[in-house]
């Protein structure tokens, strides 16, 4: 088993990076009903885990077993039948889901599944809890009419039914959905938290840590919870004993992009921009997210400029993303951000050097 | 009739009252269709459903004391957010049964509207709701469920819930919930997801102090605390826009790049390289730089 999961905090209890929030999420459920949640914060930050543990705490350990099934929803919109497949997590208590691997038809899933699951009331011999709550992963990610749809179905819904929203930025999410939610914030963890929680696993895995270490693994990590544990876990694997200044590999798709970037420093030609597209193709066949690529080439160029420099490019960084939202083809983007690039450089090199 | 205005004012209570007190409790469930964005309505439904309903003539039939004329209701919930063509679909629909049905069209943006049925409508701006009338209605939901609440927190409340009544109510449901019967507006803060002054504060000292390495730490930050960053820009207006150390001109260069964020991330752009395009804007207009760089 993964450290991730193995060390995952089970009950609400048990949570340490976001005692506070656990606490007041307890409160909340302390009196046998919850608002509809919206909880929001960076990857790695504990979101998941927050949620798993606030069901547990609602339902107790049945809602541990869970089972997943591939669901096919056909859906008849009147003029053609279209088919949704759908991966689902669910115990007796609570239905996961993502709505958002539908695509652009999340409308409908927002539409027919969960209206569907909304309104089957669970039925409770003792009459308490006689809710059910769906967790939507990644709402950020679903179009605007889905957001649309949700709104009335939280509000008609609400007597047999809680939502907890689960996304990355809440500013993809609409007003109206905010607006009807407890908004949960959760941080990302600081490094000095990162650092207690690798030096408890190391504790309970029976590890020697040299000092430092830790905290070398928990800036690398970039306040990112999950990635520190597998770095450390890799570390572990690759090498023990630990030596004192031994460091994780980054990862394999940042080293390549790094790469990228120092191609592109060393010459600023229409054939080295062929080269690179070469390149990033090469990225984005392994699905590696174009918003990623480009703001880790941003990350990787800025290291290495004047600071005037500085502000041009991550201008021109933000404005060939906004492009890139509203486009289809990322590629375009990323190659017109690199030529870009190479343009503003050379003409940099040119005026300065001569 | 047109109901439009922004979130939390009360169109759709206002409708749905209003269809009450025409047929009451009995009569509701065949006099009044509610469609709303949760419910598919693209042009077959416009075409079919509404059309059907909208044909079927009603007598005038008294009972219990409710007034029950002698039409129908269809209610078209978030209006805006139905396709042109099926608001096209409409038109006629309306105007052949306008004897026997009565539309309410409740929207956020009337823009979206079609103006032929914009002008086909009677239209009832909802403006957001006065202080006051938020802070009556707040006290007497205090009142009734028994929370204690102070006149600074009953301020706090309407400065952050933006004349949005359901989102007042959403918060100081939460608080109770999470602090028990006696509310400050402290707590009010921390439920309400606003971002806390020092962390704008501290974007705004750091871009400052010119150096971009500084302001990127700190946007790096504040993108890990996972504060949402329409928010923040909103917030960063208010502290410009209030700043007396800042030359108008330089304060002009800010917010025009604050605007051009704000469009961007409602087209769902990253946040952390709008946020950073911000910072970095605001550097080179506190230190007079130019827009783009002249070699």
């Amino acid at each position: 088993m993964l450290w991730v999961d193995k060390y995952r905090p089970k009950t609400l209890d048990k949570v340490t990076v976001h005692d506070q929030v656990a606490q007041n999420l307890k409160k909340l459920v302390a009196e046998q009903d919850c608002p509809h949640l919206l909880f929001y914060g960076p990857s790695g930050s504990g979101k998941k885990t927050l949620i798993m543990a606030l069901i547990k705490q609602m339902f107790g350990a049945g809602a541990e077993k869970v089972k997943m099934e591939n669901k096919t929803w056909k859906i008849d919109t009147g003029s053609r039948t279209i088919e949704i497949e759908l991966a689902m997590l669910s115990s007796t208590h609570h239905v996961e889901m993502n709505p958002s691997d539908a695509g652009f038809q999340d409308r409908y899933v927002v539409q027919e599944v969960i209206k569907e699951m909304a309104k089957n009331r669970p039925i409770d011999a003792k009459g308490k809890r006689a809710f059910k709550v769906l967790v939507l992963n990644e709402v950020d990610k679903l179009s605007r009419e889905a957001q649309h749809s949700l709104r009335r179905t939280m509000e008609k819904y609400s007597a047999s039914c809680r939502l907890i929203l689960c996304c990355n930025s809440s500013s993809k999410v609409t007003e109206a959905v905010r607006s009807r939610c407890l908004n949960v914030r959760v941080n990302a963890p600081s490094e000095d938290q990162i650092v207690q929680v690798l030096e408890f696993i190391g504790k309970k895995e029976n590890l020697n840590l040299p000092f430092g270490f830790a905290a070398r693994i928990a800036a690398q990590s970039n306040r990112n919870l999950r990635r520190a544990i597998l770095f450390f876990e890799t570390c572990k694997v690759q090498q023990y004993p630990f030596t004192s200044n031994q460091v994780a590999p980054p990862l394999d798709w940042e080293q390549y992009v790094a790469e990228i970037a120092a191609d592109i420093m060393k010459e600023q030609s229409p054939k080295r921009l062929y080269a690179v597209r070469q390149k990033l193709y090469e990225l984005l066949v392994n699905c590696i997210p174009p918003e990623s690529i480009l703001k880790k080439l941003l990350a990787e160029l800025l290291k290495k400029l004047d600071s005037d420099l500085k502000h041009e490019i991550c201008h021109w960084a933000a404005h060939y993303e906004h492009k890139m939202r509203l486009g289809s083809k990322a590629i375009f983007h990323i190659e017109a951000f690199v030529a870009k690039f190479m343009s503003i450089y050379k003409e940099f090199l040119v005026s300065t050097f001569g | 009739m047109l109901f439009y205005g922004p979130p939390g004012t009360g169109k759709t209570t206002t409708a749905l009252a209003i269809a009450y007190q025409l047929y009451g409790p009995e009569l509701y469930k065949s006099r009044v269709l509610e469609l709303n964005a949760s419910d598919e309505r693209g042009i077959n439904v416009v075409r079919t459903k509404i059309k059907d309903f909208a044909a079927v003539a009603v007598g005038t039939a008294r009972k219990g004391g409710y007034p029950c004329p002698p039409y129908k209701i269809i209610i078209l919930d978030e209006a805006d957010s139905m396709t042109e063509d099926a608001q096209n679909a409409l038109r006629r629909t309306m105007e052949t049964y306008s004897k026997v049905t009565r539309f309410f069209f409740i929207c956020n943006y009337i823009s979206r509207i079609i103006e032929p049925l914009a002008s086909r409508c009677a239209k009832f701006r909802f403006k957001p709701l006065s202080e006051e009338v938020m802070s009556n209605r707040i006290l007497h939901i205090c009142n009734e469920e028994g929370v204690s609440l102070d006149a600074q927190a009953l301020a706090t409340l309407s400065s952050i819930s933006n004349g949005d009544l359901r989102r007042a109510i959403t918060y100081l449901q939460s608080a109770a919930r999470l602090f028990g019967s006696s509310i400050s507006s402290t707590d009010l803060i921390s439920v309400s997801g606003a971002i806390p002054e020092d962390v704008v504060k501290s974007l705004l000292a750091s871009c400052k102090s010119g150096e971009f390495d500084v302001a990127n730490k700190e946007v790096n930050n504040i993108i890990a605390d996972g504060y949402p960053v329409s928010q923040l820009i909103s917030q960063f207006l208010d502290v410009i826009v209030h700043a007396d150390d800042i030359p108008d001109e330089q304060k002009a260069r800010i917010c025009k790049k604050l605007g051009e964020a704000d469009k961007c991330l409602v087209d769902g752009a990253d946040e952390y390289l709008q946020l950073l395009d911000v910072a970095s804007e605001t550097i080179r207009a506190l230190f007079d730089m130019p827009q783009t760089l002249v070699f």
